[in-house]
């Protein structure tokens, strides 16, 4: 009988859900529309992938990943970084930042899924993805760490969802989430959370045939890389919904945030700066990928466009971070960030990706960037992933405020 | 033959009474898992051009005795249908106490790529776009002096006439590496080091994540692109399930050691086209082949010693 109840009260959760998205004003169906048209476009893009093979990207056996792996790399980073947040907000008890944390777990819900499609679009049979999977598959676990990887990602994935959901059909029943449970459950979120991208740096890493990714910087790079990219996305959104929604944001928590990003930067910065140093100090065969990076070889250059944007934006970043007179700044602020997210986007999706895979296992320089199709499959992903985002917050939203709520609920 | 797979041995398309019977039997039942509760799905997979059969295969290590039979049974009608020839499908297992090393003279090398072009007729690559599996590259003699830097070598060497003044030719292929990078990061367990060495993939089993090509420290794994081109006429009929066996689009593939003609003692087809002999073959368990004679008598070396694969593939200056 209690289940029976449990699954009511679950159903008009849904329904009221529904009821929300289904509703609102202008600037949000014309959003929606947006995202639904690049969303349109992408499974286009993905057909005609389809229909031909990977030949419609512009990945070939020199440069075997590319785009979609660099996307997939970024986005666990975007995932993960929502632990920046849980850290304070529990551990600390720190009010201002736990009302956004929900956020943060519904961006790593939003971004997983986008880390999986991903992965889903880059293989070249994904009709038999279920060969992975534990008694109908063979999963080559613990050998492969791909398969680790799968794994984490997936536990990561219903740990958040799990914590989520519950946190907001209890708001909707008019009840606080139960802390026994809750509690220990983020708790194993925040291993997880650096477990994600751990992982998926040693993905990397392990392959001692790519000098440039064997080494044991990649893990700490992709790490403060992640606190880079996610709490400045995570301030953005904040901005955005302070603008357009009714969600109570301070400012105390966003200056906190902003402060934390300086200190993730100056780390990034550092671990790249060592990296750099290693390969242009003392150059060996090894070499030849840094410089591939920064300068480009045989004439090859766009990559090293790539990476000294990069660079300048995310020294740029750095500094409006560290100074409080920049930083408190709202519109300076948001510039930051913007700077922030997109320079380790690029170092993260294209940096450390490509010169990893260039030149290629025989020498040979295969200059990549991705085909037009490529880019249109991709935008189709990051629309996705921002209708979900979208659509979560809005629920999400509805609950916290009140303005949703189970009828005959206390409260 | 022996093998130390039993499983394996001499498993053949003529074992025809037992494989037809298992065939219907295991084709009933993928369809009751497959589709069960939906009426009528036989109709329509077959209304759609879909395999029901091919799509729920076991990962060839998984593959009982009938299973196999029927799966060799089922690819020879079907190759023999679509490019209209007789084709011989075979499981042709690994033998007793054979481990097969390979032996390549880079100072008789000319770079003719004979062996290249040979490789492709015999291992049904797609042409045009061509699919290789031996790239040879070109380099300054004076710059492998210095030791061998792959950066140096320029694999699209075009002369009229070979070896070029003054250039060494290195050709590379999979090196069939005790410790297999390629192997171990596959998630699914589609391709894995065959007791008598040669590190094979189940074509049918791979999803094409290519991390394998981006653990292979030599290059040597290849990804179907786009859908092979393979004309009938071309083909050779003489298959092995896991060796020379078609491929299809978004699957990795890569040379085997010529599988289909090694395990029943014939030579790899690019040592056979070798018009200066510059390429042995053997078992390196054997005191007395011609590879064992090769390590013992000229200076072999192996490509990337430092990752620690431990190739199967000897260079020596003979």
């Amino acid at each position: 009988m209690k289940y029976a109840k449990l699954f009511i009260h679950f159903f008009h959760f849904v329904r009221g859900s529904l009821r929300v998205v289904t509703r609102g004003d202008a600037a949000y169906f014309s959003w929606m529309a947006l995202l639904g048209v690049i969303i349109a476009i992408g499974a286009y893009a993905y057909g005609n992938q389809m229909m031909n093979g990977l030949v419609t990207t512009n990945m070939r056996d020199q440069v075997s990943w590319g785009f979609y792996i660099g996307n997939f790399a970024f986005l666990v980073g975007i995932a993960a970084a929502a632990v920046v947040l849980v850290v304070p907000a529990y551990v600390y008890d720190w009010g201002p930042i736990r009302d956004v944390v929900l956020i943060g777990e519904l961006l790593s819900v939003a971004a997983i899924i986008m880390c999986m499609l991903f992965v889903t679009v880059d293989v070249g049979r994904p009709e038999f993805l279920w060969h992975l999977m534990p008694i109908v598959g063979t999963p080559n676990f613990p050998h492969s760490l791909l398969t680790w990887d799968i794994l984490v990602l997936n536990i990561y994935f219903l740990i958040n969802w799990f914590v989520v959901t519950h946190i907001l059909f209890m708001a909707f029943t008019g009840r606080h989430y139960n802390t026994k449970l809750v509690l220990p459950i983020i708790f194993l979120s925040i291993p997880f959370a650096i477990g994600i991208h751990t992982v998926t740096a040693f993905l990397f890493m392990s392959v001692p045939s790519r000098a440039f990714w064997h080494t044991a910087i990649l893990a700490p790079r992709f790490i403060a890389g992640a606190f880079c990219s996610g709490p400045a996305l995570i301030l953005l959104i904040f901005m955005v919904l302070r603008r357009v929604g009714k969600m109570p944001i301070s400012s105390v928590a966003i200056q906190k945030v902003g402060e934390l990003l300086a200190y993730a930067m100056a780390a990034n910065l550092f671990l790249v700066g060592s990296e750099a140093f290693i390969d242009f100090y003392a150059e060996t065969q090894h070499s030849i990928h840094a410089q591939f990076q920064w300068f480009g070889i045989h004439g090859q250059a766009s990559i090293a466009v790539f990476t000294w944007t990069a660079l300048v934006l995310n020294i740029l970043a750095f500094f409006i971070f560290i100074m409080p007179v920049l930083r408190t700044n709202q519109v300076i602020l948001a510039v930051g960030c913007v700077f922030s997210f997109c320079g380790v986007f690029i170092e993260k999706g294209m940096g450390l990706l490509l010169p990893g895979l260039t030149p290629d296992a025989l020498g040979e320089v295969y200059s990549y960037l991705p085909s037009s199709n490529e880019v249109m499959v991709g935008a189709g992903i990051w629309a996705v992933g921002a209708l979900l985002f979208t659509l979560m917050v809005k629920v999400a939203q509805a609950i916290t405020t009140g303005e949703l709520r189970e009828e005959g609920s206390s409260a | 033959m022996g093998t130390s797979d039993e499983k394996k041995n001499g498993v053949s398309s003529q074992d025809e009474a037992q494989g037809k019977s298992s065939r219907r039997s295991f084709l009933k039942a993928a369809v009751t898992v497959g589709a069960g509760a939906v009426a009528g799905a036989p109709a329509v997979a077959s209304a759609m051009d879909f395999d029901i059969e091919a799509f729920f295969q076991k990962n060839f290590r998984e593959l009982s005795d009938d299973e196999l039979s029927a799966l060799l049974v089922r690819l020879e009608r079907d190759y023999t249908e679509k490019y209209d020839k007789q084709v011989d499908v075979k499981a042709t297992g690994p033998m007793d106490g054979v481990l097969f090393g390979y032996g390549l003279d880079i100072s008789r090398c000319t770079g003719c790529r004979e062996c290249v072009y040979a490789c492709m007729e015999e291992n049904n690559q797609s042409r045009d776009p061509d699919m290789q599996w031996i790239r040879v590259l070109e380099f300054e003699r004076d710059a492998v002096t210095r030791g061998i830097n792959l950066e140096d070598g320029n694999p699209y060497y075009e002369h009229e006439t070979v070896p070029a003044e003054d250039k060494v030719y290195i050709p590379i292929s999979c090196q069939h590496c005790e410790d297999s990078p390629c192997s171990k990061v596959c998630p699914t367990g589609a391709t894995w080091q065959e007791p008598d060495g040669i590190v094979v993939i189940d074509y049918d089993w791979c999803i094409g994540c290519r991390y394998c090509m981006a653990a292979c420290p030599y290059g040597a794994r290849h990804f179907n692109w786009l859908e092979p081109n393979l004309p009938a006429e071309d083909v050779n009929p003489d298959m092995h399930v896991i060796g020379n066996k078609p491929r299809k689009r978004g699957v990795v593939e890569k040379c085997t050691f010529c599988i289909q003609r090694t395990r029943e003692g014939r030579y790899p087809a690019c040592l056979e086209a070798c018009p200066v002999g510059a390429r042995k073959f053997g078992n390196l368990l054997d005191p007395d082949s011609e590879i064992r004679y090769v390590m013992k008598h000229k200076r072999t070396f192996v490509l990337k010693s430092e990752l620690g694969t431990k190739p199967k593939f000897f260079y020596f200056y003979g």
